[in-house]
């Protein structure tokens, strides 16, 4: 890149591999955690204050 | 104005309303006030996290600081997706997200406090949001109100106030829902202007290559050629003093890093790039956002989507920033940027007026706008929820709910925030450093029992607490009597002893976060290992489904 130095152009091409990185990793893992137990919040209001009370 | 832009301003407020009328229909308990149902979009999600995180300032500051500075900013942005997106989002959100739903936790101080079965911890961590928080606000707001008043060419006062009101509606009425739903849009408006703004600004300079390699002849041409220039002839703040102070402070160029461990290199390397970099893992305002999704899944997804934004916001903005000296240079008789915009937060408003169209300097307004506006609503939903919910339920009368308490938190916030933005207009340094000292505080106070709280079973409540007050006092410490810059535009120092710094030397550059942030993980160590155990219930209760 032009004359960056090594510093700088290291960061260019660190901020350039972090992106690929999350590109790579969120469409790798898009939809892979079907088995992980999707947590139950719909009781949320109604618990709040026996789960507040056992805290 | 035309015809065409009173269309689109009223589009663009109507699409506000409409989100914000969305997100209240779909608003049925305070789970959803406060952490949008836990069952967000990932795409919602990442965006108003990467909104959110970006405000005006992070375009139009960290902007012009690389038209100051040059590209070795790039490292912030490196930090900001590896670490802002990538850490935060594969090692912290999803055991965020499960400790959230396993103790019912409906922010982040809660989240603290339920995890250590803590009020004192919930308690403290909503007053210092409470406390510290209106004044990053009140600096993104009079941030925000200035680009109105300048476009508009309106009174401060009152678009301020107009601004406040629209902002208000939105967050008051749709609580969470209704901010990520207009983060979104105002995300997906910044993204586009960005990009346009990046290829336009490649196609001014001749081209990537050509742009980037005249960098250095820019440098010596404008600014070393000051070499010889003795400082005390120059105005203090004045574009020359400042480049000038750039080359006293060890940098060598706009496409160089500056000399190793040189003030220059320790602020750019410790305020800037950790300072930022590492204090956005402990925001509460982006914390909170893990709560908001159902499963991993969304956060995967949303790894993708946040990448991808924030090498288009600041990614964009630093190159752009830098490569203005080019542009100026050939176009405006031979000068840099900073000597043309006449400072270094001007650069970037003076840019996109002179060297693009007026079309796209139509669209930029919206995308600082945008950037203002997504950043303010989750500062104001995150206060009112700080003072309404870990601070008033928790100390006081607990037979409201929580939604109208938030609500009166919200409305109450806003109201110290715009009053804030009205007395300090004229931007006191104070103010212009509140992101700085939040970041710092955020970062030193939240972090150790942040990560201990999710990753550590053995760190206790006095654990927890202990690291949170000497983080607080170290911190605290350093920003008033040491840190070259808050420590003189605080001026207690200066009252105290005389002097702006109770140090000299190049460790007044060092930022508080370097200093404070090990000595409260240390503290949170010595302190769980040497006190008992917290009960296994509790344990089991945060760790197990």
């Amino acid at each position: 890149m032009g004359s960056f130095d090594l510093g700088v152009g290291l960061a260019f091409w660190l901020m350039c591999g972090s992106v690929i990185l999350c590109i790579v990793y969120g469409a790798i893992n898009w939809n892979k955690d079907k088995e992980e137990k999707v947590l139950d919040t719909s009781s949320w209001d109604k618990d709040e204050d026996k789960i507040n009370e056992e805290l | 104005m035309g015809l065409l832009e009173n269309i689109i301003i009223i589009a663009y407020l109507a699409t506000l309303g409409y989100l914000g009328f969305v997100g209240y229909k779909q608003t049925k308990n305070s789970a959803d006030y406060l952490i949008a149902g836990g069952n967000t979009h990932p795409f919602v999600m990442a965006l108003s996290y990467g909104a959110t995180f970006i405000s005006t300032s992070a375009i139009v500051g960290f902007g012009g600081v690389a038209a100051w500075l040059g590209n070795s900013l790039l490292w912030l942005t490196f930090c900001n997706i590896f670490i802002g997106i990538f850490v935060a989002f594969v090692f912290l959100g999803n055991p965020t997200r499960k400790l959230g739903v396993r103790l019912n936790a409906h922010t982040f101080p809660e989240l603290l406090g339920k995890r250590f079965n803590s009020k004192f911890i919930q308690v403290f961590g909503g007053v210092l949001i409470a406390f510290f928080m209106p004044l990053y606000a009140a600096a993104v707001l009079i941030g925000g109100t200035q680009f109105l008043v300048v476009y508009f060419n309106t009174d401060y006062h009152m678009a301020l106030l107009v601004f406040s009101i629209i902002i208000t509606g939105y967050v008051l009425a749709g609580g969470l829902k209704g901010v990520m739903l207009t983060d979104a849009l105002q995300g997906v408006i910044m993204f586009v202007a960005m990009i346009f703004l990046l290829f336009m600004v490649f196609n001014a300079v001749g081209g990537v290559d050509a742009g980037f390699s005249k960098l250095s002849m820019v440098w010596d041409k404008t600014v070393a050629s000051l070499a010889s220039v003795d400082m005390k002839s120059l105005k203090p703040g004045s574009p020359d003093f400042m480049m000038k102070l750039s080359m006293k402070w060890g940098f060598q160029g706009w496409d160089k890093m500056p000399l190793f461990l040189s003030e220059g290199w320790l602020f750019v390397i410790t305020t800037i790039t950790m300072g930022v970099g590492v204090g956005v893992l402990a925001q509460p305002q982006l914390v909170v956002r893990f709560m908001t999704v159902k499963s991993k899944n969304e956060l995967n997804r949303a790894v993708l989507i946040g990448g991808v934004f924030i090498v288009a916001m600041t990614g964009i903005v630093f190159i752009v920033g830098s490569l203005t000296n080019v542009w100026y240079y050939e176009f405006n008789e031979g000068k840099n940027a900073l000597q043309s915009a006449g400072g270094v937060g001007k650069v970037i408003p003076h840019f996109i007026n002179v060297a693009m169209p007026k079309w796209f300097a139509f669209i930029f307004l919206f995308a600082l706008i945008s950037a203002a506006m997504s950043t303010l609503s989750s500062q104001f939903h995150t206060m009112g929820t700080a003072i309404g919910r870990d601070v008033f339920e928790q100390i006081g009368n607990k037979k409201y709910s929580s939604m109208a308490v938030t609500r009166v938190g919200i409305v109450l916030m806003i109201i110290v925030s715009v009053a804030l933005a009205y007395v300090f207009d004229k931007q006191p340094a104070i103010i212009a450093r509140s992101t700085a000292i939040f970041f710092a505080l955020c970062a030193s106070i939240f972090l150790p029992t942040y990560f201990g709280g999710l990753f550590w079973r053995r760190m206790t409540r006095k654990g927890a607490i202990a690291s949170m007050i000497v983080g607080t006092a170290v911190t605290t410490f350093w920003l008033l009597f040491v840190h070259f810059q808050e420590a003189k535009e605080l001026g207690i120092c200066k009252m105290l002893f005389g002097a702006n710094s109770l140090l000299s030397g190049k460790i007044i550059f060092v930022d508080a976060m370097i200093v404070a942030l090990p000595l409260s993980i240390l503290t949170a160590v010595i302190v769980s290992l040497i006190t008992k155990q917290e009960d296994e219930q509790l344990i089991k209760k945060c760790f197990e489904d």
